[in-house]
């Protein structure tokens, strides 16, 4: 299943906060969403998760415009990590993980063998199986996020947007719910900030700036000294690493 | 839950909810027994027993006449107004993600009791509108001053709070007004009965149409259990998991209301109950709706029962307002968990 954005406009008040964005995710791709804080990554993941209505434009899911599909079916296709969703109840690892199957069960029916393989699938996925009953105020930042990640494919979606989900994760984590995602035959978006990991895992990148899209494409077109500097007001180099031939990005600092 | 926990997760609740569904029989069967003058838990039995025709025992008609017109119902109308707070304390607490949220916190039974006040005193729209409609109006219009004041914010948890208390004290005013203004003099006396509730005069009436809207309440909060559960992250989290946010808080909201509003008009506001009962619930079954909703009726239930009981026991031959009593179990329980939520560091 794709995702296309037509040319969205969504704003606070007088502020447009995502400013006539359009870009396409082709069914299998995983995209790197960069930028700087505050460009409008997260508020662009909450329009194409169908969160917010754009006050222009449109997001089409699988050939359909979202505004024209009911939350649920749409939660049985997309699935979101947000950047910092948290509780104070004290629900366990495992209440988490199952509310992915909220989308797939009717108000009264039992719990079916196809949603205890899918919860157990996603935290094998997750590496937390064996923490499934560890209450969630205990968990660390980074294993809430590995939870947050398992609730999402439980989910079984086709779609999954990520909003830096390798925040809080130690560098194993990071890459390993890197490759997950990559290696899923899921199309995913993900807003990332680790500029080397969005050229080693994602096969294309959108670069925001202000609430517009200033480029896109693979990484090696995109990540260049100029767009460094332009939207990262940083001074890089730009090679190819010797260990896996993707574009890697030597920061230089005095 | 893995396999095995589901196994052994059945009897435990079965078992459980048979426990305090025998507490609640006894606590009912005390509360009739108490009162000016008491009378043994055999007659109690007797007297029900014989009402239902289940039994033919000689008793005193007065003492019969006692346990059936006056106090059971009574008591078995305290345990429906325990049962139907603490369900919509724990729907309140998920909606709006503060577990300091209830009905009485939130100046929705204050609202209620201004409306109900209101149409007693005022008479406005006489003979056309009830009692009850009055109180659920008011309750839904303290909802909306809430709702307002906690609006355009990310709503966080003091905000709300805030909120209500705003609420409550301008609802609560504007009873004491209508009621002092107004009323006559023993009118004004019975001010104290809607700031503070109280179980006395309510009678078999009362209690069937609180049955009524009580289970029929619940048994929609339940349909809706597994949605309560997508809210434990917030509205977008819940949003993203396929529920229609703006439907569920306009349909449980409303059923929050009615509810209070229903117990509001019958036994004035009795706070706190909607606050203590489930958080014990919790500690008892879980977070999960599913458990969480009958077993806060169950425990509200009971509370609520053991709470007349007290206010009518603490001081001999008077009767504390049911608000008292529950306001002095519910303070220091409120107190505990302000101190737990405080930010960490
Ligand atoms: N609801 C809102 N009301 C007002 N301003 C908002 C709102 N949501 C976002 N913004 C503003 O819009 C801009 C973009 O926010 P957004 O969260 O999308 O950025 P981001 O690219 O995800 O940043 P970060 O890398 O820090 O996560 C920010 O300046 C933010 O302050
Ligand atoms: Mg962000």
């Amino acid at each position: 299943m794709s995702v296309v954005a037509e040319n969205l406009v969504w704003g606070m008040g007088k502020k447009t906060i995502v400013d006539g964005v359009s870009l396409e995710v082709v069914e299998g791709e995983t995209v790197g969403l960069i930028g700087p804080n505050g460009s409008g990554k997260s508020s662009l993941i909450r329009l194409l998760a169908g969160l917010r209505r754009p006050r222009r434009g449109r997001v089409v899911i699988g050939g359909r415009d979202v505004s024209q599909i009911s939350r649920r079916v749409l939660a049985r296709q997309v699935a979101l990590v947000q950047q910092n969703a948290s509780t104070e109840m004290n629900v366990s690892v495992l209440d988490v993980v199952r509310l992915g199957r909220t989308p797939h069960r009717s108000a009264l029916s039992g719990w079916s063998a196809a949603d205890e393989a899918a919860v157990a699938t996603a935290l094998a996925r997750v590496g937390m199986e064996s923490r499934k009953h560890q209450s969630w105020p205990t968990l660390s930042g980074g294993e809430r996020q590995r939870v947050h990640i398992a609730r999402a494919l439980a989910q079984q979606p086709a779609i999954l947007f990520l909003d830096e989900p390798t925040n809080h994760l130690d560098i194993e984590h990071q890459i390993a719910i890197l490759r997950m995602i990559r290696d899923l035959k899921l199309t995913s978006l993900v807003a990332l900030h680790d500029l080397n990991h969005a050229a080693m895992f994602c096969d294309r990148i959108v670069v925001m700036q202000d609430g517009g899209v200033v480029a896109a494409g693979p990484a090696e077109t995109v990540l260049t000294e100029g767009m460094l500097k332009a939207v990262f007001r940083v001074e890089g180099r730009v090679g190819r690493s010797p260990y896996h031939q993707r574009p890697h990005i030597d920061f230089l600092v005095d | 839950m893995t396999e095995e926990t589901f196994r052994g997760e059945p009897l435990r609740l079965a078992l459980l909810s048979l426990s305090a569904l025998c507490v609640l029989a006894f606590a009912v069967a005390v509360a009739t027994a108490i009162g000016d003058y008491d009378i043994p838990l055999r007659t109690v039995f007797l007297s029900i027993t014989n009402k239902l025709g289940l039994s033919s025992a000689p008793l005193s008609r007065i003492e019969e006449s006692v346990v059936w017109n006056l106090r059971l119902s009574r008591a078995l109308v305290a345990a429906l107004c325990g049962a139907g707070l603490a369900i919509c304390g724990a729907i309140l607490q998920s909606l709006l993600r503060n577990p300091l949220a209830e009905p009485f916190v939130l100046g929705v039974s204050a609202g209620a009791s201004t409306g109900a006040v209101a149409v007693i005193i005022l008479g406005i729209g006489a003979g056309m509108v009830s009692l009850s409609l009055g109180a659920f109006v008011g309750a839904f219009a303290a909802f909306g001053f809430v709702a307002l004041l906690s609006s355009g914010t990310t709503t966080g948890p003091s905000h709300t709070i805030l909120a209500g208390v705003a609420a409550s004290q301008l609802f609560n005013a504007l009873t004491a007004y209508i009621v002092t203004t107004s009323g006559n003099a023993q009118q004004a006396r019975d001010v104290m009965f809607w700031l503070l509730g109280s179980f006395g005069g309510v009678r078999w009436p009362e209690f069937q149409l609180l049955l009524v809207v009580v289970v029929a309440c619940l048994l929609v909060c339940i349909l809706y259990a597994r949605t309560l559960d997508a809210f434990t992250f917030g509205d977008e989290e819940a949003a993203s998991l396929g529920i229609s946010v703006a439907k569920v808080r306009l349909v449980l909201f409303g059923v929050t209301a009615l509810m209070t509003a229903t117990i509001v008009s019958m036994v004035g506001t009795i706070g706190f109950v909607g606050l203590v009962v489930p958080h014990a619930a919790r500690f008892l079954v879980g977070p999960t709706h599913l458990k969480l909703l009958p077993a806060c009726a169950l425990v509200g239930a009971v509370f609520m029962v053991l709470a007349d009981i007290a206010s009518r026991v603490a001081v001999p031959q008077q009767t504390l307002p049911i608000g008292v009593v529950t306001a002095l179990v519910g303070v220091p329980f409120f107190a505990l968990l302000l101190y737990r939520a405080r930010p960490q560091s």
